[in-house]
């Protein structure tokens, strides 16, 4: 069933309800009333002022939109540019898609539950906008899908809702980066994000964030994988940023069905992470695998990881490195739930420095001290990402190199 | 030229290398044999300037410089090189890369890879997963392409395969210009005149001697240098008596 009220009603219940992790952050501080920009063509965009088009790029968006299949961009509250260029993909702001079809409410609010915290409430209270991407049955994407929530509006709380959706037998590839105005130094982001990979499809979503010191971020995503489908889950965020809690839950109900999970988390002065993710492994064959590489040169960052097996013949691993390189604090919270004979599930998790003995050999090859560091933390940063585009490799990498600076 | 003059070396706190004399002139191998334990590591580390090494009395020197408190990379930077027995796996860097790093992008990475066939291990990270001879071949390659002046060589036949030994046997022998051809240009003679490539090579089981032809031996006992003679001589001197005789010629000695 589906109403729109019913899910107000709810909402308007769980306005004040603390989430169940991460520090509660008073909503009611930053403003939520519509913003206006106006839309441009795809063209317009490469007219953006030089530092807006230069945080959009590190947040690995392709202006000239040469290597994306689509582009969807969102400024504060409006929708700036929506378009595709590939047939069988569809790019849609979720307003219009709630207004003009019917099957949107077979994925509206199905995965999270509206309720579950104020930042979900808020989500369908103060609704601004988001995307839906939807690949049609039997497509590939040959190029990823871009999408961009940008914040220019200091004090914003920018809300959003997502629904991506990878039908069977398609394979979609999707970027997304956040981030702000050079200008902006508060405000917040709300995301809801539903993910629905369906039989043999393959869905890979690589983020990107570029936040302001004073945000505060609470994404909140799940996703469903049906039989033999893939959904691999990246994470990428370099930059400060005040408070980050998620925790993005996936859940495989089909046979072999296979998700993976890559963050790669630097944490500076100030700011606080509390990510992780959670994997349902429902069905025989199913794998999960969470990977997660935090280095901290003074943040908070609390790195959790859960798999859930409940059926025999399922395989499950966790692995979990921190690097503390100036102070700051790293706490890794690896948890593995075996609910019956037959499954196989493990996990790595260390904290630590570099160690003094691959410095001394780097540099017996002719690197400086400092050399030799940013080259191993370079690679501790490096995670291998199978079945990954080149194209989303080298927006990885290029974020991976571009803040070098700042982790050493 | 390596001269090495009274060399006392402490590591956390106790006494490993007890006044070590050594000169390696240009174009000279050397190897080093000893028990285990007798500080033969640690005198290659502490040539390579390993901090936790610390000198107490005595001093390097080498080409003319005082090295003996240099930090690793400017010895490097001389002309030091190690191949290590154990050395550390780092994760997510590429050995290709490591190759670039070691060349500073001087050479032709895969045609250096081919000379130790190790090319299918060039995107694989550095000494991850590598079995012994693995790693002794990709230890090869970065000297290959560091080319430097004084090589250091900490076990190289160790977990080598004896498939593998030959490859690293002439390998070790051409970094070290040991590698004797035929050339219309150059006599033997000449060849060897010319060599100026030095060596320091540790070895438990001498292999390494059926093809690197050394200048001279070296027994290292418990912290002391007790003996400097033909390499051949000690090695067949230490398989009929065991490493007990040197305890009697350092005695002897001091």
């Amino acid at each position: 069933m589906y109403s729109r009220e019913e899910l107000k009603s709810k909402a308007a219940g769980a306005a004040t309800k603390k989430a169940a992790l991460g520090q509660d952050v008073d909503l009611a501080q930053f403003e939520t009333a519509d913003v206006p920009h106006e839309y441009l063509q795809e063209e317009e965009l490469r007219s953006l002022p030089d530092a807006e088009q230069k945080r959009l790029i590190m947040s690995g968006l392709d202006l000239t939109g040469k290597e994306r299949g689509g582009t969807y961009f969102q400024k504060d509250t409006a929708v700036v540019h929506c378009s595709s260029k590939m047939e069988g993909v569809e790019v849609i702001p979720i307003k219009k898609a709630l207004e003009e079809y019917d099957w949107i409410r077979d994925y509206y609010w199905k995965l999270i539950s509206v309720d579950m915290d104020k930042y979900t409430a808020s989500a369908e209270t103060d609704l601004h906008n988001g995307y839906v991407i939807r690949c049609l049955p039997g497509q590939k994407s040959v190029y990823p899908i871009q999408a961009c929530l940008y914040l220019d509006k200091e004090g914003l709380q920018q809300t959003v809702h997502n629904i991506i959706i990878a039908e069977e037998d398609s394979e979609l590839h999707i970027i997304t980066g956040c981030a702000t105005s050079p200008h902006v130094k508060k405000g917040a982001h709300v995301g809801i994000s539903e993910f629905f990979v369906k039989k043999n499809a393959k869905l890979s979503f690589t983020m990107i964030h570029n936040w302001a010191e004073d945000m505060v971020v609470r994404p909140r995503s799940a996703a469903q994988v049906e039989e033999g489908g893939l959904f691999l889950n990246n994470y990428i965020c370099m930059k400060p940023v005040r408070t980050l809690q998620m925790y993005p839950t996936t859940y495989l109900v089909g046979d072999n069905a296979v998700a993976r999970y890559y963050s790669i988390i630097v944490g500076s002065p100030g700011s606080e992470f509390d990510i992780g993710g959670r994997i349902f492994l429902k069905k025989p064959g199913t794998r999960a695998e969470i990977v997660a590489r935090t280095i901290s040169n003074g943040g908070r960052i609390i790195a959790r990881g859960h798999l859930i097996g409940e059926v025999p013949d399922i395989k499950a691993h966790l692995e979990c490195k921190g690097l503390l390189l100036k102070g700051g604090l790293i706490h890794a919270v690896p948890e593995l739930e075996g609910h019956c004979d037959g499954v196989e599930m493990s996990h790595e998790a260390a904290v630590g420095k570099i160690a003094q003995e691959e410095i001394s050999y780097l540099m017996s090859r002719g690197l400086t001290e400092d050399e030799a560091t940013s080259t191993i933390v370079r690679g501790f940063l490096n995670v291998d990402i199978p079945g990954l585009p080149p194209q989303l490799r080298a927006e990885i990498d290029r974020a991976v190199e571009m803040s070098d600076k700042d982790v050493m | 030229m390596l001269l090495i003059e009274d060399l006392q070396v402490e590591l956390a706190g106790n006494k490993i290398l007890k006044h070590i004399d050594l000169e390696i002139k240009p174009g000279e191998t050397h190897i080093l044999f000893g028990p285990n334990g007798s500080g033969k590591t640690s005198l290659v580390m502490t040539i390579m300037g390993y901090p936790q090494y610390r000198v107490t009395g005595g001093r390097i020197l080498f080409k003319g410089v005082d090295i003996t408190g240099l930090p690793i990379n400017e010895r490097a930077a001389l002309g030091i090189g190690m191949s290590y027995q154990r050395p550390p796996t780092i994760h997510g860097l590429k050995t290709r890369q490591m190759i670039d790093i070691c060349s500073k992008k001087e050479i032709d990475v895969e045609e250096y890879a081919e000379m130790v066939n190790f090319r299918d291990f060039l995107d694989r990270d550095v000494n991850a997963g590598f079995s012994g001879g693995e790693i002794k071949r990709s230890e090869l390659l970065q000297l290959l392409a560091q080319d430097p002046d004084l090589m250091l060589f900490d076990e190289p036949e160790s977990g080598v395969d004896l498939e593998n030994i030959t490859l690293v046997g002439e390998t070790i022998a051409m970094l070290l210009e040991k590698d004797i051809f035929h050339s219309d240009e150059k006599t033997i003679a000449r060849q060897k005149r010319d060599r100026t490539k030095m060596g320091l090579i540790i070895t438990h089981t001498g292999y390494i001697m059926d093809y690197v032809a050394a200048d001279k031996g070296q027994v290292l006992f418990n912290g002391i240098l007790s003996c400097s003679t033909n390499p051949r001589e000690i090695l067949n001197c230490i398989s009929e008596m065991g490493y007990e005789e040197c305890v009697r010629c350092t005695l002897e000695k001091n």
